[in-house]
């Protein structure tokens, strides 16, 4: 079972609507304040990846339901560039921006789950998951 | 849309309370408006408290840098306060280190640690 909304990724004001909804649905679900800055800050790198590196994308919340955990996926896709070397993008450290974004990595490790999926010319899709404990 | 963050001056130091979330515009409007009022008062400390802050991204986070070491280039020490556990805690899952900043546990401990450090 989901329940989902989503914000189309156009320009910055995009990346403070994006969060919002996040940490909206987030408090909603019942998760507490430091989930809830984990996910609206996982959120906000993902938007400014999609702003920064394909112009334009959009960050989908889900609410999920599984085996009775309650948990919140957060889909950030675009038809963006995608990303060459995907290995290289998930080291800690590497940057292309110079250092505006913490990364990848850094998202991955502030959700439970995280998936990428990408194709050079195509686009990137992105799923990253917190449950609820 | 562009709301300013307000900077208040107190005998030799600026003090900024940053009260709801910074998108990047506000944060980069801020950093000009720090630097311009450091020339404008020549103050020689900054206490910026983030207590009503309950996230910080990567931007943000490099904003705030940034405007510490642009201070420091300036003569200006800047001490952050008021981080939130949710905040600590996030800002180091995502792999960001806010080396040698001057923090502290609330503005008053702030203010404090900025005197001595200016005194010394």
């Amino acid at each position: 079972m989901s329940d989902q909304s989503s914000v189309e990724i156009l320009t910055e004001w995009d990346i403070v609507a994006a969060r919002q909804l996040g940490r909206n649905v987030a408090k909603e679900l019942g998760f507490g304040t430091v989930d809830q800055a984990r996910i609206t800050t996982a959120i906000s790198e993902l938007a400014r990846n999609i702003y920064l590196y394909a112009g334009q994308g959009r960050i989908e919340i889900q609410q999920l339901t599984e085996n009775g955990m309650k948990g919140i996926l957060i889909i950030a896709a675009d038809s963006g560039p995608g990303i060459p070397d995907v290995r290289k993008v998930m080291e800690d450290g590497f940057t292309t921006s110079g250092g505006l974004g913490a990364g990848l990595p850094g998202v991955k490790r502030l959700m439970d789950d995280f998936r990428i999926e990408t194709i050079q010319g195509e686009g990137t899709d992105i799923r990253a998951t917190k449950w609820l404990r | 849309m562009n709301v300013r963050i307000p900077i208040l001056k107190l005998k030799d130091t600026l003090i900024v309370s940053i009260q709801w979330e910074l998108d990047d515009q506000t944060a980069l409007q801020f950093q000009e408006d720090l630097l311009t009022k450091l020339h404008e008062t020549s103050a020689r400390g900054v206490v910026i408290d983030l207590t009503s802050i309950d996230f910080i991204d990567s931007f943000i986070a490099k904003v705030l840098g940034d405007v510490i070491s642009m201070s420091s280039l300036m003569g200006a020490r800047v001490v952050i306060t008021g981080i939130q556990p949710a905040v600590a805690i996030t800002l180091i899952e995502l792999g960001i280190r806010l080396e040698d900043v001057m923090t502290a546990l609330d503005l008053e401990n702030g203010l404090e640690k900025l005197q001595l450090e200016l005194e010394a």
